[in-house]
């Protein structure tokens, strides 16, 4: 039996559709294909459960805590209380800005308190993200085409180019914290004084720096998959109907490439959303750097469940962005195949 | 075929939301609050095994005082669980320990600003009664860090207070009054360097430094109560000294991005006339290679209103956990922990300030670390930070506007008032 199973799972993504597909069959191998459905969910079965706990029990543990008050201190015993239900507070609480007055009810948010910051940080979290994206995107495209041509050393090339995507996040943020501490080497290599991580434009620059050097070459390497699908006699047939180099560019790499490239960019843009250890480190997030996971790790230490509204709130951004990539930006991340295939029709 | 090629965009996407945002979750249930007074009824003649919790043994201090406490106590031995070397860290294991009521945390390492909030919870045996623990040679500052509402809630261990060092060979006479120092800038200037440094950059060090300026210029960020107490003129006295010294550029204009290292590095550079920091300091300064201050470094106490002015403590205490199955056992090693021996080793071996007065006078000591008088003074005057169960919360609050007020973006009198107003909200509750 099973090794009339195995080779299924295997085939029906290599041809390129899901498994109704499985055209002019008898009936009987209906019957069989039933029972491999049942063999396959049992096999299916550990992943699933395992998911099930690391994934879904914790999201569903914290959206139900967003909807529980903070434990609250009972001014008599100096101890802190349960809160009790809260409803939907906790999210009022975030998008407008609120926080409870000492007399009771809610006032706007002082500043000085992490509510005051929702929506700044959710502004500079979009800042850092489309303008991250933009810029690793098209250096990312340039280096690609680089090491897609042949030339030698090309393997040194592409292996180097990956050092700093190689580099954990967090030892980068060090490392471009004392490149930018006001003592430090950029400084001293343009002889200025700038105190990068002192006000809100060089630190929010600072950031962007240290976040495209990183990861550029993910870019790249994505984007570079995605050129060497391309077969070399569809460029050689555009040079010989005199196609110039921008119109190939612009005719031939960019639809044929396209696939892959929307592909990285959502990852990459929902990376660049949940930015955390980057400018936690580089900058504490002080100077307007505070994105939404690093106001969530602050509001931890505060109180646990507005903390998990707040990340339900960042998770409910994150799905919104990836639902619109890949519903009508179509970036599609199943079936790479068959977008290339229907690309070509 | 049309409904899945709908719906594949979107678990498409929700999968990918879903496991790139799932690492944001908190961490257990909610806080059973009041629930510890009947923990706190169990276990108080249990003795046997127990495990202690502290973060990083940097200087191999714990590890031979637990050896000796074993080989003396075979049935009733300390396993040593050794935490990272990062505050924050060692307070969210701590949290997520406790929240679970793991009774295998029987004696934790607590820092003096994470007492209030534990004991808040309820998670920490109150020392008294049969659990009674003397403090009466210890320095009260520290008893007091050690304390919430009155009750004695841990034994403090280690001390810190903050020194102010300058250079004995341009500065004859230490100031001992802010505005004496801020008048001795004119020597700095003379000399082409910066006047006074601290820690201004936006993190808990800022915290340190403007409640010690508010708290030597008379006022204080809580009141007893621990209402904040912001809206007063010495608080404001406190919080201007710092924004006009930046103004002025008394304080040099990379001020604001510095830590503790980095001040460290510009006074010991030579590019600091004084430097407000910890003890730690002093060792390096004294005998790195690269200093350029060796022979030209002095300490006194941080200057103030018209005296020594009120550092800001620093240190750990040992607290039980009201978990805890065998808290008789974890008494005694409370006991041997913060013996006059053993706080005498804290200061050799580990160069920790210990919180016995007597033994700021030893001369053993003394010799060993010289600094260690004007610390007493220090810490003799010193005012433990906001002893407030939302501490998270005050520090932020403190953070954030003293930063502003410092940079000058805002008022002295707003960045007061939003503190005040932003740590009532917090108190508050929700």
């Amino acid at each position: 039996m099973a090794t009339e199973v195995g080779p299924t799972p295997v085939k029906a993504p290599a041809s390129g559709g899901a498994p109704i597909h499985h055209g002019p069959k008898g009936v009987g191998e209906d019957n069989k294909i039933l029972s491999q459905g049942k063999w396959a969910s049992w096999l299916l079965a550990p992943t699933i459960i395992a998911l099930a706990v690391v994934i879904v029990y914790p999201i569903i543990s914290a959206i139900v805590m967003s909807f529980q008050k903070d434990a609250g201190l009972d001014p008599a015993t100096g101890l802190f209380t349960a809160g009790g239900p809260a409803g939907v507070q906790n999210y009022v609480n975030w998008l407008a800005q609120q926080c409870s007055a000492p007399a009771g009810g809610t006032v706007a948010c002082p500043p000085g308190t992490l509510g005051a910051q929702f929506w700044s940080a959710t502004a500079t979290t979009f800042f850092f993200t489309v303008v991250t994206v933009t810029f690793e995107t098209v250096l990312g495209f340039w280096m690609a085409m680089i090491m897609a041509r042949t030339f030698k050393g090309r393997s040194m090339v592409r292996a180097a180019v990956l050092v700093p995507w190689a580099i954990p996040t967090a030892v980068t943020a060090k490392l471009w914290f004392f490149i930018f501490a006001f003592e430090g080497i950029a400084n001293k290599l343009f002889n200025t004084s700038i105190l990068w991580t002192g006000s809100e434009w060089p630190a929010k620059w600072a950031v962007v720096i240290a976040d495209v050097w990183k990861t550029t070459p993910f870019m790249a390497l994505l984007i570079l998959a995605g050129l060497q699908m391309i077969p070399a006699e569809v460029y050689e047939a555009a040079k010989v109907d005199g196609a110039s180099a921008w119109q190939r560019f612009r005719l031939i790499t960019l639809p044929l490439v396209k696939p892959a490239l929307m592909v990285a960019i959502l990852f990459r843009t929902l990376d660049a959303l949940r930015m955390f250890d980057l400018p936690y480190i580089l900058t504490g997030g002080a100077n307007n750097t505070t994105t939404l996971s690093i106001l969530v790790i602050n509001q931890i230490r505060q109180g646990f469940n507005a903390a998990a509204a707040l990340s339900t709130i960042t998770f409910i951004i994150i799905f919104l962005v990836a639902f619109i990539f890949v519903r009508f930006l179509g970036a599609n991340v199943v079936e790479q195949s068959g977008a290339t295939g229907k690309g070509k029709k | 075929m049309k409904t899945p090629k709908f719906l594949l965009p979107v678990a498409t996407a929700g999968v990918l939301a879903l496991t790139l945002s799932a690492c944001g979750g908190g961490g257990g249930g909610t806080t059973g609050g009041g629930a510890g007074g009947g923990d706190a009824a169990n276990g108080l003649d249990g003795r046997g095994p127990i495990t202690y919790v502290q973060g990083k043994d940097n200087s191999n201090v714990v590890r031979p005082l637990i050896e000796k406490w074993n080989a003396a106590h075979p049935n009733e031995k300390v396993t040593f669980k050794e935490q990272t070397d990062q505050a924050d860290q060692q307070h969210d294991d701590i949290v997520q320990h406790f929240q679970a009521k793991d009774p295998g945390y029987d004696v934790v390492d607590v820092d003096v600003v994470w007492t209030a909030e534990f004991a808040a919870k309820g998670w920490l045996q109150p020392l008294k009664d049969k659990m009674a623990f003397d403090t009466s040679a210890m320095l009260k500052p520290t008893v007091d860090a050690a304390s919430y509402k009155g009750t004695l809630y841990a034994a403090p261990q280690t001390s810190d207070g903050a020194l102010l060092y300058y250079r004995k060979d341009l500065v004859p006479t230490p100031p001992k009054t802010w505005d004496e120092m801020m008048g001795m800038c004119s020597i700095a200037k003379q000399n082409n360097m910066g006047c006074y440094g601290g820690q201004f950059s936006k993190y808990e060090g800022l915290t340190v430094n403007a409640s010690e300026a508010i708290n030597s210029a008379g006022g204080a960020v809580l009141d007893p109560d621990g209402k904040p107490s912001l809206n007063t003129a010495e608080a404001k006295t406190g919080l201007e000294n710092l924004a006009k010294a930046y103004a002025d550029g008394n304080i040099p204009k990379e001020g604001i991005t510095f830590q503790e290292e980095q001040s460290r590095q510009a006074f010991q550079s030579g590019k600091l006339l004084f430097l407000r920091n910890w003890p730690y300091v002093y060792n390096l300064a004294t005998t790195e290679g690269s200093s350029a201050v060796k022979d030209k470094l002095g300490i006194a106490p941080i200057p103030g209103k018209d005296g020594p002015g009120a550092s800001t403590l620093g240190g750990h205490s040992m607290a039980v956990s009201v978990y805890s199955k065998n808290k008789a056992t974890a008494l005694d090693f409370l006991k041997f922990m913060t013996s006059e021996e053993t706080e005498k080793f804290y200061a050799t071996q580990g160069s920790l300030a210990p919180v016995l007065g007597s033994l700021y006078t030893d001369a053993a000591l003394v010799k060993k670390l010289p600094y260690l008088p004007v610390l007493k003074t220090s810490i003799e005057n010193a005012v433990p930070r906001p002893v407030s169960p939302f501490y998270p919360a005050v520090t932020k609050a403190i953070q954030e506007n003293a930063y502003s007020a410092i940079k000058g973006e805002k008022p002295v009198d707003t960045a007061l008032s939003d503190m005040q107003k932003s740590i009532e909200s917090a108190g508050s509750g929700s």
